[in-house]
């Protein structure tokens, strides 16, 4: 396990990568990244999945191979990134430059009761996708470091991986919508012009 | 038809559908299919790991306006099922083609417990089920699927029997 005293905090951590999000795109994992993205505002250029589980960064690819002119990030947790891990693999072999995945790494699975994931046990999501082929940064550990992946995400130098190592610790939920139909019509009104 | 002229067709009802992502794990009977669709610029092929990713991703695509397809032969359905809640939640686009193992024929018994639960599973998760056995039916329920499921957001699959897709008829010629 980590040293708490160096852990990030998750809300302030998101609302950092979000702040000037420009045409910036963002599919959120089911739990916690779900409630930080909706934390830092909602917007409907955000697709906060609430099921799904280890389909996140899948999504983010259909979507940056889409939208090659824009930035494509998907945020989400741990456990959902290790459930997902294959399509790490996935995105090396079509290597999208607009697409940025963030994992806010707090080594549990925290919307079940904080039971620890494989990374608590050592595994390391930075060398995994780094053999996949992804532009793969260092565990980030400090907010400078999130201010350098927040400018970087925008330059479509990816495919972008980064895990920033954050706290476990649990914030009251801030609950954005749920409905599915409405999610992804707002989605593609605000994207592609399109009415429902 | 020749299973090259016979995955020549399909192909071009995924041009004429504006099909612009292509998903697959790889089966024997999509490969002609999938040597067309890399081959052809306007479309994005993405090889997965695991078919589950490829529902992920072509909701995505479809969130960012590409029309997609996933290909799989029926063993994958297994691996797709709760990633389809992802569709009906959102009541997004889908259409998969997928070629059966296990039904006709089979030396391989592992093909078959899949192959017998294929429609089953895939009309539990809300996804209507076009079974083809006849080649004359190939062409016209893929079209059909496709329009369906992007002009009429329903969920399809097209079933290629086995026996379709193992007759003489379908052998790869060259
Ligand atoms: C297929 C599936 N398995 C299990 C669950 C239960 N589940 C919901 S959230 C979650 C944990 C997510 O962990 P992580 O991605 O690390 O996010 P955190 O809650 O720690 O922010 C689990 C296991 C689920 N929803 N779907």
């Amino acid at each position: 396990m980590t040293d708490s005293l160096s852990l990030l905090d998750r809300r302030e951590t998101v609302a950092c990568l979000l702040r000037d999000r420009g045409d910036l795109l963002v599919i959120s994992g089911l739990g916690s990244a779900t409630y930080d993205v909706a934390a830092a505002g909602d917007d409907p250029r955000n697709f906060y999945l609430w099921g799904a589980m280890g389909g996140t960064v899948a999504m983010a690819l259909g979507l940056a191979l889409a939208q090659p002119e824009r930035p494509v990030l998907a945020i989400t947790g741990d456990g959902d990134m290790l459930m997902g891990m294959g399509s790490l693999a996935t995105i090396g072999a079509k290597r999208p430059a607009n697409l940025s995945v963030v994992v806010l790494d707090n080594e549990v699975y925290g919307e079940t009761g904080g039971q620890p994931t494989a990374i608590a046990h050592g595994v390391d999501l930075v060398t995994v996708a780094r053999g996949c082929g992804l532009n793969a940064l260092d565990h980030i550990r400090d907010m400078n470091g999130v201010g350098t992946l927040a400018e970087r995400i925008h330059r479509a130098d990816g495919p972008l991986f980064a895990n920033i190592k954050i706290d476990a610790q649990e914030y009251v939920r801030v609950l954005p919508a749920r409905d599915g139909v409405w999610l992804r019509s707002r989605f593609r009104e605000a994207v592609l012009g399109l009415a429902p | 038809m020749a299973e090259t002229s016979w995955s020549d067709a399909l192909f071009d009802v995924l041009v004429r559908q504006d099909i612009r992502q292509v998903a697959y794990v790889p089966d024997a009977g999509h490969t002609r299919l999938i040597e067309r669709c890399t081959a052809y610029p306007a479309m994005e092929t993405s090889v997965l790991t695991t078919e589950e990713e490829g529902i992920a991703l072509l909701a995505g695509a479809w969130l960012g306006g590409d029309r997609g397809i996933l290909l799989m032969q029926s063993s994958g359905v297994g691996n797709c099922v709760n990633m389809l809640s992802l569709i009906e939640n959102c009541r997004m686009p889908f259409v998969s083609l997928i070629t059966m193992r296990g039904e006709w024929g089979e030396f391989n018994p592992w093909q078959a417990p899949m192959g017998l639960a294929t429609p089953d599973v895939l009309n539990r998760m809300n996804v209507q089920v076009h079974r083809v056995d006849a080649p004359a039916d190939v062409v016209v329920t893929l079209d059909a699927a496709i329009a369906q499921s992007y002009d009429g957001m329903l969920a399809s699959a097209v079933l290629l029997s086995q026996r379709l897709i193992g007759s003489k008829d379908f052998e790869v010629v060259d």
